[in-house]
């Protein structure tokens, strides 16, 4: 037997953070690829903010508007190039109330 | 724009960055901090428990105003299946005591306390200032910090870079290397807030007394990992982590992870009824003592997170990373007292310090379990907790089974899943690692 979890939302789980969003400036920016690597595709399921998204034509799209700058991602993807990794601008990102 | 040159640089407010600070303000020395966050704590996630000796050693005289929540009393260890746990929990009235040893934080309010008792020691503290490369001599030396706020270099004789477990600056100047999936997990947590009554009513405790439940089993999926529930004043603390490189091999969402942990049946009852006002994510080093980096360099040293100082096996790190940023202090004011320049030779006093101290002593002690729980993450976090569950149950179950059958039974299911060589192995592999 195992736990019954509907597939939570996290948009509603990220609806409770505060952010301040540096509009137009993303932190993390994916590499344009035509097929992406497995660890990049295990993003799509593995980010705890769900940014990274695949397209219909199997690429992998981020929205970085929600990261929690876990580094997560970087950690695995930023060495083979596939991404590029910054922190935001300061006082930019997520605010964490009680962290 | 800042033109003046100062002692020592510390990049980053959390633990090991104010406890580095405040060590060096106090002694005297110009300090300038800098942390990208609004507030010091803005971008800092821990469960989160707080030890009272690291903290006193720097501030003996915490206890008068910091932002404590409850004092724990009762640590439940639980290995959990999908419908059961099996507990050890200790409780004891000792810890009722006129300086309690642990005590439960909320990180952002915590940290707000301790930079504003840095800056109280002399420090200068500058937020919403995101450091963006180290700035070196042509020798390599490291002389200051750029920033995105002010063009040029800042300059100083020491930085000390407590950037945490996913610092940038330190990996990009190659420094140290990026941590690995198999040395970070990723934690994801959420805050549930429920009336101080309804707390103190379902875990038995009153007045500040708070109790602890750490949980691991199929409650990861067989990845290695490890979920928990702290009580806060008027809060639940509760989350779940795992290996970065489990979740990628096995596609896993931590969300899924973490809402499968509120599920539980153990765990539902704790916290129904709340309002979950925050949900946070970040990385914890589980490398261990083997993960370790190069602690100082020219002009440099590395403390807390971004040194990977972490005690997986007690679940420690902000302790690791208070002392560590409290040790370096002390190192550099020993070589500015002497007059000494930073260099890489006299920095290494940080590290014979550090190796000297519980936190490297502690690594070292289980520099074999973070492997070994790694490789036998199935064993240690899937089967072994089935086979407890139906061990306990059969033990419980009065059913008309003669009590020599039940034993055979479960000796046999403990046989079946691991084999009698499985089971000396683990036993002995697990000894070792520990001792």
């Amino acid at each position: 037997m195992t736990i019954a979890v509907t597939e939570p939302r996290v948009e509603d789980k990220l609806y409770q953070n505060r952010y301040l969003v540096d509009a137009g400036r993303p932190h993390i920016k994916v590499r344009p690829h035509v097929t992406p690597s497995a660890n990049l595709l295990a993003l799509t399921r593995v980010c705890p903010a769900k940014c990274y998204e695949e397209n219909d034509k199997g690429q992998v799209e981020i929205t970085a508007d929600g990261c929690m700058e876990c580094g997560t991602c970087r950690v695995l993807c930023e060495a083979s190039g596939e991404i590029e990794w910054n922190y935001p601008r300061g006082g930019f990102g997520v605010l964490f109330k009680f962290g | 724009m800042i033109e003046e040159k100062f002692d020592a640089i510390v990049i980053g407010a959390g633990m090991s960055g104010n406890a580095a600070a405040y060590t060096m303000a106090s002694r005297g020395m110009k300090v300038l901090q800098l942390e990208r966050g609004e507030y010091p704590g803005s971008k800092n996630v821990q469960g989160a428990i707080m030890y009272a000796d690291m903290l006193e050693k720097i501030i003996p005289d915490f206890r008068d105003d910091a932002p404590l929540e409850r004092h724990l009393v009762e640590q439940r260890f639980w290995m959990m299946d999908d419908t059961s746990h099996t507990g050890m929990h200790y409780r004891s009235d000792d810890f009722n005591e006129a300086k309690p040893n642990r005590y439960t934080i909320i990180r952002a309010q915590f940290d707000k306390w301790f930079s504003r008792k840095v800056r109280a020691a002399g420090a200068t503290v500058l937020c919403e200032t995101t450091v963006t490369e180290l700035a070196h001599d042509t020798s390599g030396k490291v002389i200051g910090v750029r920033t995105d706020r002010t063009g040029g270099v800042i300059f100083a004789d020491v930085v000390v870079l407590a950037e945490g477990v996913n610092g940038l600056l330190g990996t990009r100047a190659e420094l140290r290397e990026m941590p690995k999936p198999e040395t970070v997990a990723l934690a994801v947590k959420e805050m549930h807030f429920l009336p101080e009554e309804v707390i103190d009513q379902r875990f038995g405790l009153k007045g500040d007394e708070g109790c602890v439940i750490e949980a691991a089993g199929t409650i990861s999926r067989g990845m290695t990992g490890l979920a928990f529930l702290y009580t806060n004043k008027e809060s639940i603390s509760l989350g779940i982590g795992c290996l970065v490189s489990d979740f990628a091999a096995k596609m896993e969402s931590p969300y899924v992870l973490l809402d499968m942990f509120k599920n539980h049946p153990s765990v539902r009852p704790l916290i129904k009824g709340s309002e979950v006002k925050e949900y946070a994510a970040h990385l914890i080093p589980e490398g261990g003592y083997k993960a370790i980096p190069q602690l100082f360099g020219d002009g440099w040293v590395v403390v807390g997170d971004a040194a990977q100082l972490n005690n997986a096996v007690h679940r420690e790190g902000s302790n690791l990373a208070m002392t560590s940023g409290r040790i370096a202090g002390e190192a550099i004011f020993q070589v500015k007292s002497r007059r000494d320049p930073m260099t890489r030779e006299n920095l290494a006093l940080y590290k014979t310090m550090l190796d000297n101290s519980f936190i490297v002593k502690d690594l070292k002690k289980y520099k074999d379990m973070p492997a070994l729980l790694h490789t036998n993450s199935q064993h240690f976090f899937k089967t072994y907790p089935q086979l407890m569950s139906q061990a306990a149950q059969n033990f419980m179950r009065v059913d008309g089974t003669p009590k020599i059958d039940k034993e055979k039974a479960t000796t046999a299911a403990f046989i079946r899943a691991r084999s009698r060589w499985g089971l000396v192995s683990d036993a002995v592999r697990l000894a070792f690692a520990w001792r």
